[in-house]
């Protein structure tokens, strides 16, 4: 277990809010992330992911559970041990405009995580902001801008730049794509692909509701359903055999561009439940197509090992292999 | 500290950069016609503050000297805005006094800041009961009209210029915590504000590097109003004879005494009168304009 870059063990972040009930946003969730892995994090609007990746980097606070980096211990880290977090893991926000202080150049906004962590000063420091751009694409005449004057895309290199200025170990990713334009999302893909080559050692942590984006990125791919993570496993096999229905349901709702119809497309019905107020037994119970009157409404499932680091958060997960496979 | 280490390695070419930002706020601004009216009645009223004594006739008219030969001439070529009851010159009066208002709306606009938006921004940053117990306090004061509470509070202090000042920047500052905090609100929830936390910036750092610079915009537009407000609120104060005290050369004072020498000796009121007006309208036309220029949906 020591030799993961990020393991996270039955994490809760519960929010109290006002009539004194608790928005279980994250519950339960265990996960472990290798040296140089790159593991995807999908699930629905509301169903927690965001807030894992903000309670790693310790931006929300965990209720209970473990998160561990790199053998630092994030929810016991006192001032030094956020100060050496900070240089392990960064994150990289949805939305580009606002995560750029419009008052700040690019190259005072990538500057500012080396002054506050390094003792790179001057010209070492102007250097190293301005390489680190340039290698982004940004040229030099770019780098005194401030946001207003980048488009999308530029600005969402320079949130790169400013995470990777840092040569983070671990790099959380908050849909990093979803607020660009698509001819751009393809560019920033490619951005974040080179990377993995560039930094072999690089984990990364990726947010999305792509299924097509964590297919092209993507070692292993967690889904998440209302704060639990209820599929785990590489991601040829979970995508090419889902295991759980909810899994099975975001991948038949993947428009293929065809003129036939398909035949069986999985269709939910509902709108996902509130966190606030988790339905008994199974969590997807309300939703799912298989669900069992008398099982899955009283009795919470195990997770169930399936092959080879794959498990599934479902009573007839090994049961499904034929019934589910699309 | 690091800020400065920050600003030091940027050389040359962010000071170009911000030059060509400053170029551009410059010609949105002067493409409107009342910003720039607004703005030429500033730079002629600091420019009045600035060399009032010595551009005046007979300077030695502000401050007592009496002379009943000359009491209540009409405006005339030597006199030009007339004399007062006592034969005293009330253009000299009118110019010396810019500085008086210029020194109040300055003090009053001043201290409002210094209290306001320290407070706007721990309620804004806080939350909690902290938020609590300072917005309540600044809803008791807006719920008091500001002139009235003034008038007590100089009522209770003895009336004089000094006062006055005190009283009405205790009674200016709600306005700017309520701003203050309201954007503070806003801009804490900003994601960069949460990528400055990812990378390892301290709350001081975020509130004094990410918050308060995203604020500035409508504290300066406040504030260049305020000079106005703060302006007429002085005069009023004075007019009501709690302000300076006569002969002091002070506009509202010089109003109120000249009222009772209304209708036939009018220029005693008006020329101090036109020159409240003026300097308000002023500032209000400059705050106006700073606003269409300084919002960012303009950009």
């Amino acid at each position: 277990m020591s030799t993961d870059m990020l393991s996270i063990r039955n994490l809760d972040v519960h929010f109290p809010i006002s009539n004194g009930q608790v928005v279980r946003a994250v519950d339960g969730v265990t996960l472990s992330l290798k040296p140089g892995e790159t593991v995807g994090l999908v699930g629905e609007s509301g169903s927690g992911k965001t807030t894992v990746g903000k309670t790693v980097l310790r931006l929300v606070e965990a209720t209970a559970g473990e998160i561990d980096i790199d053998g630092l211990d994030v929810r016991a880290a006192g001032q030094k041990g956020l100060k050496a977090l900070r240089r392990k893991a960064q994150i990289i926000f949805q939305d580009p405009h606002s995560s750029l202080n419009p008052r700040m150049t690019i190259r005072r906004a990538v500057a500012e995580g080396l002054i506050l962590n390094t003792s790179l000063r001057g010209n070492a420091l102007r250097e190293k902001v301005a390489e680190m751009l340039i290698a982004m694409g940004l040229p030099p005449q770019f780098h005194d801008r401030f946001p207003h004057e980048l488009s999308g895309g530029q600005k969402q290199r320079v949130c790169i730049a400013r995470a990777l200025v840092l040569e983070p170990d671990l790099l959380v990713l908050d849909e990093p794509t979803s607020a660009l334009d698509v001819s751009v999302q393809a560019q920033i893909l490619g951005v974040l692909k080179d990377l993995r080559l560039s930094r072999p050692r690089l984990t990364q942590l990726f947010i999305s509701h792509n299924l097509a984006v964590i297919r092209f990125l993507c070692d292993r791919v967690a889904v998440m359903y209302l704060g639990k993570i209820v599929e785990e496993g590489p991601v040829a096999e979970v995508f090419g055999d889902p295991r759980h229905p909810y899994t099975r349901a975001l991948l038949s709702a993947v428009p293929v561009p065809s003129a036939v119809e398909r035949p069986e497309r999985l269709r939910l019905t509902g709108d996902i439940p509130s966190p606030a107020n988790v339905p008994k037994g199974c969590a997807f119970h309300t939703r799912c197509p298989i669900a069992k009157v008398g099982v899955c409404d009283t009795r919470a499932p195990e997770p169930v090992p399936l092959s080879s680091g794959r498990q599934a958060l479902c009573h007839f997960a090994d049961q499904t292999k034929g019934a589910l496979s699309a | 500290m690091s800020t400065a280490t920050a600003q030091a390695a940027e050389t040359a070419a962010p000071r170009q950069m911000r030059f060509r930002e400053t170029r551009r706020l410059v010609r949105t601004y002067s493409r409107s016609f009342s910003s720039m009216v607004g703005l030429v009645i500033v730079l002629i009223f600091l420019f009045i503050a600035a060399f009032g004594p010595l551009l005046a006739p007979y300077p030695e008219d502000a401050y007592g000297a009496v002379d009943f030969g000359a009491k209540l001439l009409p405006p005339s070529a030597e006199h030009w805005f007339g004399t007062d009851q006592v034969g005293l010159d009330i253009f000299s009066r009118v110019l010396i006094g810019a500085r008086t208002t210029l020194q109040i709306g300055l003090t009053v606009t001043g201290i409002a800041i210094l209290i306001g938006v320290p407070l706007g921004l721990i309620a804004g940053m806080a939350g909690g009961w902290v938020a609590e117990t300072i917005m309540r306090i600044t809803d008791i004061f807006l719920s008091i009209p500001g002139l009235i509470l003034a008038i007590a509070i100089v009522g209770a202090l003895g009336p004089g210029i000094g006062n006055a000042m005190l009283a009405l920047s205790l009674v200016w500052w709600p306005g700017y915590v309520r701003l203050v905090q309201a954007k503070t609100l806003s801009q804490r929830n900003e994601t960069y504000v949460d990528a400055a936390r990812a990378l390892g910036a301290g709350p001081l750092r975020v509130v004094f590097v990410h918050v308060l610079p995203n604020c500035l915009s409508p504290i300066i537009v406040k504030a260049s109003m305020d000079m106005g407000l703060a302006i007429l609120g002085a005069a009023s104060l004075g007019f009501l004879g709690l302000g300076a005290q006569p002969p002091y050369p002070e506009w509202g004072a010089m109003i109120s005494t000249g009222r009772a020498y209304l209708p036939d000796w009018w220029w005693c009121s008006l020329f101090p009168g036109l020159a409240i007006y003026f300097t308000v309208l002023g500032f209000n036309l400059l705050g106006d304009g700073l606003r269409d220029v300084l919002d960012p949906r303009q950009r």
